[in-house]
């Protein structure tokens, strides 16, 4: 299999015009001329999509489980960082 | 109706229905997991392609047969696909080349059809179009990718051109079903489109380091019924079961 030589890249696609990019799934391509023809066929055959982006897996830089603890529990208890305190005036209200 | 424009129909048709029964056979067995969905995908265009020509050349025929009586109970004979259609798929170069030279073929040629003075015909074209200029762009890469790849990928391509060359003239050919249809302005000039085919061929060529293979000699009768010693195998694969059971549907 040539697959182990192909590096892997990450497909998002955009379902439709005025929505965001999703992730979608992955798959292995040589560049990303040839990752953008493999996503296309692999993932927008059943119009999914109106537009596709592909990025070198390698390129994604992940946040690390093991540092989940320190990344993410602190906004637990900081509700103030929502703004529901505030009171909307009348005037502004639809 | 004239016969002529029925045999030309059928022709499209033919040569839809049998290289995309060619290129479902890669189906679980390609290189790459992607190009065995993509191959797939490009398989079922041409396989919807020729329901629309073989619908429409069985409603120009008018006997009363539909689509399928015509892929799936007329023997080789009948067929009127060029032979290069049908040549077994071989390695992935001999493929992707063959899928090349002939969508490029079919991008000229249905840019013709769209305005062919045949209504239904140029409406077929517009839908074929699209999907044509995908594939001609899909194998045009390979074709780059492998004739500038590695020492093994560049002698692979060069003799899958080789192989096929002396089948490509039959594209080209003109008989009396042509020439009726270039007097009716519904098809081109086979003329014309191989001097765009051409072009576009020996640019690809060069540009992936290969060289435009010698003619030596020429093979054509499948657009008369005259086929390889392939045909009856590809056709006993894929008709086996309406043989096996008239009629069925599923």
């Amino acid at each position: 299999m040539l697959k182990g030589h192909f590096p892997l890249w990450e497909v998002f696609v955009r379902g439709r015009r005025g929505l965001d990019h999703k992730h979608i799934g992955s798959l292995h391509a040589s560049d990303a001329g040839q990752a953008m023809k493999s996503a296309r066929d692999t993932y927008t055959r059943r119009q999914e999509g109106v537009s596709i982006w592909v990025v070198r897996a390698e390129d994604i830089h992940a946040s690390q489980f093991e540092n989940d603890a320190s990344f993410f529990d602190p906004a637990e208890d900081k509700v103030y960082r929502h703004p529901t305190f505030y009171e909307v005036p009348e005037e502004l209200k639809l | 109706m004239s016969k002529n424009h029925y045999r030309y129909v059928l022709r499209l048709g033919d040569n839809a229905l049998i290289l995309g029964q060619r290129m479902t056979e890669w189906c679980g067995h390609s290189p790459l997991l992607e190009e065995d969905i993509a191959m797939a995908n490009c398989a079922l265009d041409h396989v919807g392609r020729a329901r629309l020509l073989l619908s429409y050349a069985a409603e120009l025929e008018g006997e009363g047969r539909s689509e399928d009586d015509l892929a799936f109970v007329r023997s080789d004979r009948e067929f009127e696909n060029f032979l290069l259609c049908e040549l077994p798929i071989g390695d992935y170069a001999f493929t992707m080349a063959r899928q090349y030279l002939l969508d490029t073929y079919h991008y000229h040629l249905f840019t013709e059809l769209v305005s062919s003075s045949d209504e239904t015909l140029s409406a077929i074209a517009q839908k074929a179009i699209k999907e044509a200029t995908y594939h001609m762009d899909r194998s045009r890469d390979w074709v780059l990718r492998l004739g500038d790849g590695t020492e093994e990928s560049h002698e692979r391509m060069q003799v899958a051109l080789e192989g096929m060359w002396n089948y490509t003239e039959e594209l080209f050919e003109r008989d009396p079903v042509d020439v009726q249809m270039i007097a009716e302005a519904i098809g081109p000039d086979p003329e014309w489109l191989h001097s765009k085919w051409q072009a576009d061929i020996n640019a690809t060529i060069k540009k992936a380091t290969l060289s435009v293979p010698e003619k030596k000699w020429s093979l054509s009768g499948g657009r008369n019924g005259i086929h390889t010693e392939a045909m009856g195998h590809l056709l006993s694969e894929m008709q086996h079961l309406q043989r096996t059971y008239p009629g069925l549907n599923w």
